[in-house]
C-alpha cells in the first residue's frame, strides 16, 4: 500500500501544528466559535449530539495493521473504548475532547493518517472497491488511480471551497462494490479495444434528499489525461454549481438542470482548454504510486483446499468469503453486524485483534467497506480456520454478509445532530427478528439500509429494502422503500406507502420477506423478485 | 418551561443552565423564561459554553424533561448504549427518553 513521501508527511505534520495553534487560540478565547467552526471542520472535528466527533480518513478504505492498531488505541486513550466504521470507509469517534484533538492528530500523523477533508465543501475521502487488488474479476487494481486522485484533491486550492461536498469513487471491475454511480463523480477503470488503460467517467450521482444515478459522461479518458479531465469536471461544477441554496448545490442538481449533454459539452470545452495547460502529473508519478501497490509475495504453491468439516466455519466461509485472484488465497469479510449489535461499531480490543490477524494472515492489509465491515484481502486458505476461530471468540465471526442481518445504518438520532429518528434500534430489532442462520439462508441476499434523516448517510435509497426515519409531529416514524441497488444494476428505491412505528416497520419487513419467499422463482434474490412482480403484492401484504 | 443547553468548550459535553452555572444533568435545569438570549450572550462571551440554545421542557415528578425527543436523547446519552448514559447503572433510564 502507499507510503507517504517527505511531501505527504510534511503536509500532514504542518497541518497538525497549525490546528494545534488554532485549538489553543480557541480555548484561550482568541477565536469565537463562528471563526473556529470552519477550521475544526476542515480537520474532521464535528459537534454532534453529545460531544465532539472526529472523523478520520481511511483513503480508499485501505489500512495496514500499524494504522489499525493505533485506531484501537485512540478509542481507548481518547474515546470510550470503541470506534464506528462509516459508509465512507472512514472511522468516527463519538466522544472526543477538543483539547485532546491536536494530540490525536499528531499520533495519527505518525502512522500516515489524518482527518483532513473529512468534512466541509471539498473533495472528500476517495472511496473504492474493498476487494481492490484481490478480486478475481477486476481488470486492474484501482487504488493507484484513487491515490493519484487523493494527491490531486488534497489541499487543491481551487476546490477547497466548492458549492458543496464532493465524493469520488474509483472501481475497476464489472461488479460495482463501491456504489460508484451514486457518487458526485464515479470512475470506472477500463481497457479499450487496443488494450490501453483509461477511465470511464460518470457524473452527477448521489443520494441525500434528491437521489440521482450518475449518467455516463465519457466512455474513455486516456490514462495520461485522467487528472485533467477530473479537473475539467470540477471546474464546471465549481463555476456553475448553486451556492445560493445548499439543498441544490450538489453537482447532481447542476447536471440534472443543465442536462447531461450540456454539462458534457461544457466539460469537454474546459477539458480542451486545460489540455493546453500542463496540469497533468507526469506518468512517472503514477508509476511511482503503482510501485506501492504491487501484489504481496503470494505463495504459488499454497493449497487451494479448505477443510469445511466444522459446520459453523462452513457457514461463515459460504457467506463471508469471496474468491481471490490468486489460487490458494481467499478474501474474508468480517461482519461488524452481530445479531442485535450496532452496525459498524467495534471495540478497541476488536480493532486491535483485527489488526493482529491482518498482520499475521493477510499481508498486513485490511480494508474498510462502505457497508461498514472489515476485509482481510489476502488470507491464505490454510490459515482461514485459524482466522475465523480468533474472530469468532471475539464476537466477530457472524456469518451474515449481504443478508438481511448485514444492515447499513447511520448513527441516527442516537448520535447525530442532524437526524430526525433513531436508526440503530431499528437495525437491532431487524437483526434480532432475522437472527437465525436458517432464516437468513432462506432469504439469501437482501441489502437493507437505514437512514435517520433525508441526508441518507445510511444509503436507504440504494437498499433492496430501505428505511428512512422521519420526525412526525415529534414522534419517530419510518418510511419503507423497496427496489434500490448500488451495484452494476444501480437503481433507486421507491417509497411503498405510509410510514410505520419502530415495531411496525420490523413487522412490515417480515411480511415483505414472506411475499418474496412465496413468489420467488429459481435463484431470484429479493430484489429480482420485486423487480419482476412489482410493488403491489408487497403493499397488499403490508397494508392489507 | 424554557431551558437552556449548550456544550462545554473543552470537552464538548452537553450541559444545562442551572441559574448560576452549568450542569451535566438536565434535572438541574432552571426555567429561563424570556432571558435565554441574554444568558447565552453573556455565557458564550465568557467562554462558559458554546453552541447554546433554548429548548422547551416540562417539569415532571421525575425531573426536568425536554419536550422533543432529540433533546431528551441529548440529555441522557445514546439510547443504544445505556452504559454511556448519565445513568449507566440504570438500564431503564432510556425509557423516559422515548
Amino acid at each position: 500500500m502507499y507510503k507517504y513521501d517527505e511531501y505527504d508527511q510534511q503536509m500532514v505534520d504542518t497541518r497538525v501544528a497549525e490546528f494545534r495553534d488554532q485549538v489553543r487560540r480557541r480555548i484561550a478565547g482568541d477565536l469565537t466559535e463562528d471563526q473556529f467552526k470552519p477550521l475544526r471542520l476542515q480537520n474532521g472535528l464535528y459537534l454532534q449530539l453529545h460531544a465532539y466527533m472526529l472523523r478520520v480518513a481511511v483513503p480508499y478504505g485501505t489500512l495496514n495493521s500499524t494504522q489499525m492498531t493505533l485506531l484501537g488505541d485512540i478509542a481507548d486513550k481518547y474515546d470510550r473504548g470503541y470506534g464506528h466504521f462509516t459508509t465512507r470507509q472512514n472511522i468516527q469517534y463519538n466522544w472526543i475532547k477538543l483539547e485532546d484533538t491536536p494530540d490525536i492528530l499528531a499520533e495519527l500523523a505518525t502512522v500516515e493518517m489524518h482527518a483532513i477533508q473529512t468534512s466541509g465543501n471539498c473533495i472528500r475521502n476517495i472511496s473504492s472497491d474493498q476487494f481492490a487488488g484481490a478480486a478475481e474479476d477486476e481488470i486492474l487494481d484501482p487504488r493507484p488511480y484513487a491515490e493519484l486522485l487523493r494527491q490531486w484533491s488534497s489541499f487543491h486550492p481551487e476546490f477547497l471551497v466548492l458549492p458543496r461536498k464532493f465524493k469520488i469513487a474509483v472501481i475497476a471491475s464489472e461488479t460495482d462494490r463501491a456504489a460508484m454511480r451514486l457518487h458526485d463523480i464515479g470512475i470506472k477503470m477500463v481497457k479499450n479495444d487496443a488494450g490501453e488503460i483509461g477511465a470511464q467517467f460518470y457524473a452527477g450521482g448521489g443520494m441525500g434528499r434528491t437521489p440521482m444515478i450518475a449518467p455516463l459522461i465519457r466512455e474513455f479518458v486516456p490514462i495520461h489525461q485522467l487528472i485533467t479531465y477530473a479537473e475539467a469536471c470540477l471546474r464546471v461544477y465549481n463555476r456553475y454549481g448553486r451556492r445560493d441554496n445548499k439543498y441544490k448545490a450538489r453537482i447532481k442538481i447542476l447536471v440534472h438542470e443543465l442536462g447531461r449533454d450540456e454539462y458534457v459539452r461544457q466539460v469537454e470545452e474546459e477539458f480542451a482548454h486545460l489540455l493546453t495547460q500542463p496540469i497533468e502529473p507526469p506518468l512517472a508519478e503514477l508509476e511511482r504510486i503503482k510501485a506501492h501497490f504491487v501484489d504481496p509475495a503470494f505463495d504459488a504453491a499454497a493449497s487451494d483446499e479448505l477443510d469445511l468439516t466444522d459446520p459453523d466455519f462452513r457457514l461463515w466461509v459460504e457467506r463471508n468469503t469471496t474468491p481471490h485472484k490468486q489460487p490458494g488465497y481467499i478474501i474474508a469479510t468480517v461482519s461488524l453486524k452481530p445479531v442485535g449489535g450496532i452496525p459498524g461499531d467495534a471495540t478497541a480490543d476488536q480493532i486491535r485483534l483485527m489488526a493482529k490477524l491482518a498482520k499475521d494472515h493477510s499481508f498486513d492489509e485490511l480494508r474498510v467497506t462502505h457497508a461498514q465491515n472489515i476485509v482481510f484481502p489476502h488470507v491464505r486458505k490454510s490459515d482461514l480456520y485459524t482466522v475465523w476461530k480468533a474472530l469468532d471468540e471475539a464476537g466477530l465471526g457472524t456469518a451474515n454478509l449481504d443478508t438481511v442481518g448485514d444492515i447499513i445504518a447511520c448513527p441516527g438520532l442516537d448520535y447525530c445532530s442532524l437526524a430526525n429518528a433513531r436508526s440503530i434500534p431499528v437495525a437491532q430489532k431487524i437483526s434480532e427478528r432475522f437472527g437465525s442462520a436458517r432464516k437468513q439462508a432462506e432469504i439469501g441476499e437482501l441489502k437493507l439500509k437505514i437512514s435517520g434523516c433525508i441526508n441518507a448517510c445510511g444509503h436507504h435509497h440504494a437498499g433492496h429494502i430501505g428505511i428512512l426515519g422521519v420526525d412526525k409531529k415529534g414522534l419517530e416514524n419510518y418510511q419503507l422503500l423497496f427496489g434500490g441497488s448500488e451495484g452494476a444494476d444501480t437503481s433507486l428505491a421507491r417509497i411503498i406507502g405510509p410510514g410505520f412505528t419502530e415495531d411496525g416497520v420490523v413487522d412490515a419487513i417480515e411480511k415483505a420477506t414472506q411475499v418474496y419467499l412465496a413468489n420467488k422463482q429459481g435463484e431470484e434474490r429479493f430484489l429480482d423478485t420485486y423487480r419482476r412482480i412489482g410493488m403491489e403484492p408487497f403493499k397488499e401484504a403490508i397494508y392489507g | 418551561m424554557k431551558i437552556l443547553t449548550g456544550n462545554d468548550l473543552k470537552t464538548g459535553a452537553v450541559i444545562w443552565w442551572t441559574g448560576v452555572g452549568w450542569s451535566l444533568n438536565v434535572n438541574d435545569s432552571t426555567d429561563v423564561g424570556e432571558h435565554g438570549a441574554a444568558i447565552i450572550a453573556r455565557e458564550e462571551g465568557a467562554q462558559n459554553v458554546f453552541a447554546a440554545y433554548v429548548v422547551d421542557g416540562v417539569k415532571t415528578d421525575e425531573g426536568v424533561r425536554p419536550s422533543h425527543i432529540k433533546e431528551r436523547i441529548r440529555a441522557l446519552g445514546p439510547t443504544v448504549r445505556p452504559d454511556l448514559t448519565l445513568k449507566p447503572s440504570d438500564p431503564e433510564a432510556v425509557n423516559w427518553v422515548i
